[in-house]
Parts: structure tokens; sequence; C-alpha cells
């Protein structure tokens, strides 16, 4: 085929996206190296001063970026694993299994932040329904958003409500596309329903699991509307997120500096473990 | 076994369905109180609990200087905003989609899936990375606090997706198809434009409720890009709860900003059951 057709086809999106991209990165990595602040807001060059600082004395990063690794890892192996039974349940024929399947997909079509906010009235303390509701049943109210311990528990249930349904969207595709002949050879085979999910069905799913688990941690890994709106971050830095932490110290303390070299530091992190977390996962699941 | 099988699975199903239903019910209901019923102790159901009222819904009618909230400019905002950005991030991502899906690029060490990697890590970076340098990249152009601008941000975050799938997709429309459209005649756009593109439609429309839904529920770029002139319908939602927190029209507010895209689950499920989706989302 023609040669240059192919940049036609190409070009416009990518020139966009990049043309879009370009200052933002370039300005970022140039910002990293400012001392640009409130009290000196210009773009000094102050040389590696601010990775320097972020390397040896800024704990309360490396705490906001591990609190982000467990939310996220926890969230996503829930979301997997409740959204894949939800979709091995809905597959086959049940009773009203359209009903369900749309049910179990509107979470994800609605508004993180507008969703949270009503889940900060439900998960309120005095006020809301489900202290009131196990005050019925005799359980003391429990600090949903002011136990630093409790809090993390109450955003992973909202990013379990709100995301699940996605990793249930893509794995329901999947098994849907999968094909029939080793249900049928297993099914003469006499296998039990245990077997085969462990033999026929999981590792034909293993690719799209994949794949599914990726994308979700690339998207919790921003967990920041949540945690903006349910908590801010609180109580204390119990809920503080690496986003968030990037957000205090960029647009409320405005060390534009330092943030630029948190947000680049925190992205390369991000591309490398990502990498490593889908080449080990794609060496556990897919065996042979 | 097989009963107590079926057992769990229903059990299970139903557990997760209040789960998944339970924050709307205490919405609708909680937009039907005033301040004694929220206030007072923990209420359910009208007329049973409390003395249901209209106050909820009507604050978001009234003009804001009787002491409404106006959501209808939001509202729209929100609707033209992602809109163009999911339109213009469709054409110019399909368009980029095809040409990685049926041609080979090589350019030094880079090749296709380097390409397609390119576009779709756009997703990893998370909003606050990319809102600092956009805030000062919009005021230089002098399109902070505009419709305009924050549809150009969104297309950064739309593209990457529609490029996922529409790759995806294009995999599985066989070549030949193609082909015998080159050999009929056609130049490659023709051939894209009238035989790809028509056997394309499923796709295009996953690609696009994606991008309308991943649009419609951005929150953090549109709450550090925009300020007085333009407002998006989530910000102005949130706005409300850090004020003394009327949670009737709270509730009221966030029901109607949802409302919309619940439909968009009818659509996915319809596709999801007719089998359509499977080719574009793996």
């Amino acid at each position: 085929m023609n040669f240059k057709h192919k940049f036609v086809f190409l070009f416009p999106g990518l020139f966009v996206l990049i043309g879009i991209l370009i200052f933002p990165i370039i300005f970022t990595i140039r910002l990293s190296l400012s001392g640009w602040n409130s009290y000196t807001p210009e773009m000094n060059f102050i040389g590696i001063t601010n990775y320097i600082r972020l390397f040896t004395d800024d704990p309360r990063f490396w705490e906001s970026f591990f609190r982000l690794s467990f939310l996220s890892v926890t969230t996503v192996i829930l979301q997997y694993v409740i959204g894949f039974a939800l979709a091995l349940m809905v597959w086959r024929e049940i009773k009203f299994k359209r009903f369900f399947r749309v049910i179990f997909l509107i979470p994800m079509m609605t508004t993180p932040v507008i969703m949270t906010v009503i889940w900060r009235t439900f998960f309120h303390e005095s006020l809301g329904p489900v202290n009131d509701l196990l005050g019925n049943i005799g359980v003391k109210p429990i600090l949903w958003l002011s136990d630093p311990v409790i809090a993390k528990f109450t955003v992973i249930i909202v990013e379990v409500w709100q995301w699940t349904p996605f990793m249930f969207l893509l794995l329901l595709a999947g098994l849907l596309s999968l094909p029939k002949e080793p249900f049928l050879a297993a099914a003469i085979d006499g296998a039990s329903p245990f077997r085969k999910f462990v033999y026929v069905t999981f590792p034909l799913m293993a690719p799209i699991s994949i794949g599914a688990i990726i994308i979700r941690l690339i998207e919790a890994s921003k967990i920041m509307d949540t945690v903006f709106v349910l908590t801010s971050g609180g109580p204390g830095t119990a809920t503080e997120t690496s986003s968030f932490y990037i957000y205090i110290k960029g647009l409320r303390e405005f060390q534009m500096g330092y943030a630029a070299t948190l947000s680049f530091t925190y992205l390369v992190i991000m591309i490398i473990s990502l990498t490593i977390i889908a080449k080990v996962l794609t060496k556990l699941m897919i065996k042979e | 076994m097989e009963k107590l099988y079926t057992f769990l699975k229903y059990t299970f199903i139903t557990l997760w369905t209040v789960f998944i239903v339970a924050p709307f019910l205490w919405a609708v209901s909680t937009s039907f109180k005033d301040f004694q019923s929220v206030n007072s102790k923990v209420t359910y159901i009208p007329w049973l609990d409390f003395e249901p009222t209209l106050e909820g819904w009507r604050v978001l009618v009234k003009s804001p200087a009787r002491g409404g909230v106006d959501i209808v400019e939001p509202y729209f905002n929100s609707i033209f905003v992602t809109c163009t950005a999911s339109l213009v991030s469709i054409v110019l991502g399909t368009l980029a989609a095809y040409a990685l899906s049926r041609f080979t690029f090589k350019a030094g060490f880079v090749r296709n899936n380097d390409i397609t990697f390119f576009f779709i890590s756009q997703r990893i970076m998370p909003p606050i990375v990319l809102s600092i340098p956009f805030f000062i990249f919009l005021s230089t152009i002098g399109l902070l606090d505009s419709l305009l601008g924050l549809v150009v941000v969104y297309i950064v975050l739309l593209m990457p997706i529609a490029v996922w799938i529409m790759v995806d997709f294009f995999n599985r429309v066989p070549k030949e198809l193609d082909e015998t459209a080159l050999i009929d005649g056609c130049n490659p756009y023709q051939a894209f434009y009238k035989v790809v593109l028509p056997n394309s439609i499923p796709g295009l429309i996953v690609a696009g409720m994606f991008c309308i839904i991943f649009g419609w529920i951005d929150f953090f770029f549109a709450f550090i890009l925009t300020f007085t002139e333009v407002q998006l319908l989530p910000v102005k939602v949130v706005a409300l709860n850090s004020s003394i927190t009327p949670w009737w029209s709270l509730s009221a507010s966030a029901l109607i900003s949802v409302a919309p895209l619940i439909i968009v689950a009818f659509v996915v499920e319809r596709y999801l059951s007719k089998g359509n989706l499977s080719g574009a989302l793996k």
C-alpha cells in the first residue's frame, strides 16, 4: 500500500496529543528544577535541590505513596474477585439476567465526586443511615470518617462500589467471547463446576484478566476524587494519597517547583512499577 | 451441593444489588426531606418517618438571586464539553487506531506497539500532575476558565480510551475487507470510509460511550481550570457540599447529575447481551 497514506491516518491524532502534552511535560521537568513558591514566584534554577529534599527529607510523600499502593492494590484485588464472581453468575442463564447486568453496571456511570458526596451523608457518624441501622442491632457508632484506620476502609468501600462494575464489564465481555469447544469437552469429561473453572475458564480468561487488572490499577492509582470529598486526606494524613499530597504542596501551599518534582518522580515510579506488575502478572497467570 | 451453590449465588447477587442501590435510595429519600427531618434523627420512609417536601428539588429551578442553585448552565456546559471532546477524540483516535492496526510503522526503535502504548499511557498521568502546567499553559493562551480550554484538556483524557478500544476492534475486523475494497478500485480513504467504518459501528459506539462516561465523570480538571465564568456540573454539586450542607438540595442535584448516564448502562447491557461488545472490549 502507498507509503504516505498511513501517516495521514496516524498523524492528526498523534500530533494533537503530542501538541497538547509537550508543553506540560517539558514545563513540569523545568519547573521541578526551580524553587517556584509563593515567596519567589519565578522560574529560577536551583539544580536538583528539590530532588535531594524529596529523597532525604520528605517521609510524608513516601508514606502517601505506600498508602496509595495499599489502597489501590486492595481495591483492585477486591474488584477483581467480586467482579469475576458477578460476571460468572450472570454469564449463563439466570432469572432476570439482563436486569442484574444493568444494575451491576450502574455505579461506573455515576460521577465519583457526586456519589461520594452522597456517601459522605451515608456514612455520617450521627445523622447517617449506616450507624443508625447498626445502632438498632446494638452496634456502637462506628467512626467511619474520623478514625484513621476505619477511614481507609471507608475509602475502599466507596472505591469498590464505584469501580467493580468496570472490572465486571471487562470480564463479562471476555467471558461472552470465549470459544464454546473447551467447555463442551469439559462437560463430556464430566468435570465438576469447580474443576471446570480452574482448568478451563480461568486459564482462558487469563489474558483478559491481566488486561483488566492493569487498566484498573492505572485508574486506581489516580484515586483523588473520592479522597478529596470523603475525607480530604484526613483524619490527619490517614487517607492522603500521592495525588492529594501533590495537590496540597502545589495548589494549597503554592510550592510549585517542589510539587513538579513530586509529580515527575511519581510518574517515573508509576511507569516503572506498572511495567513490572504487568510482567509479573503475565508470568504468574499464563503458565507454559 | 447444587442447591447450596444456587442458594449462595442468589444470596450474593441480592446482597450486592442492595449495596449498589442503597446510596441511590438514601439520596432519593433525602431529597424530599427538610431541615427538621435531616437533623433531628435519621429518617427513611416518606410519610411514615417524615413529611416529604419538594424544597430540595425546588431550589434547582429557582434563580440564584432568590436563593436557588443554578444547575441548568453547568448542565449544558458539561454536556457541551463532554460531547465535543468525545467527538474530537473519537475521530482522531479512530483514524490513528486504524493506522496502528493496518500499517507498520518504524522509526528507530519505535514500532506500532510503542506508539499504541504511548497513546494509552497518557491515562497513567494523574490529573494533578497535568493540572498545574495546564493551568499556566491555558492562562498563557488565554483559555483559562473557558469551555474551549476544557475541551482541549479533555481530549488528552479521552483520546487514549478511543485508541485503546478501536485498535483492538480493528484488529478483529478482517483485513480481507479493506483489501477487497482496494482491489475493487477504492483508494485507501474510500476503503476506510465506505467499507471499514460501516463495519465498525459497534466498536465506535462502545468507544463513544466510554469517552462520554470518562468525560462526564471528570472532576479535577474542571475544578482546577475553571472559576466563575464556566462551571461544570460536578464542580457545582461539590461546591454545594462545602456550604452549610443542605442535604436535600444536595441529594436532588446529585440525582439529577447522575441520571443521564444511567441510560448508558442500558445501552452497554444491550450491546453486551447481543455479543457485540465482546469484540470491542478485550
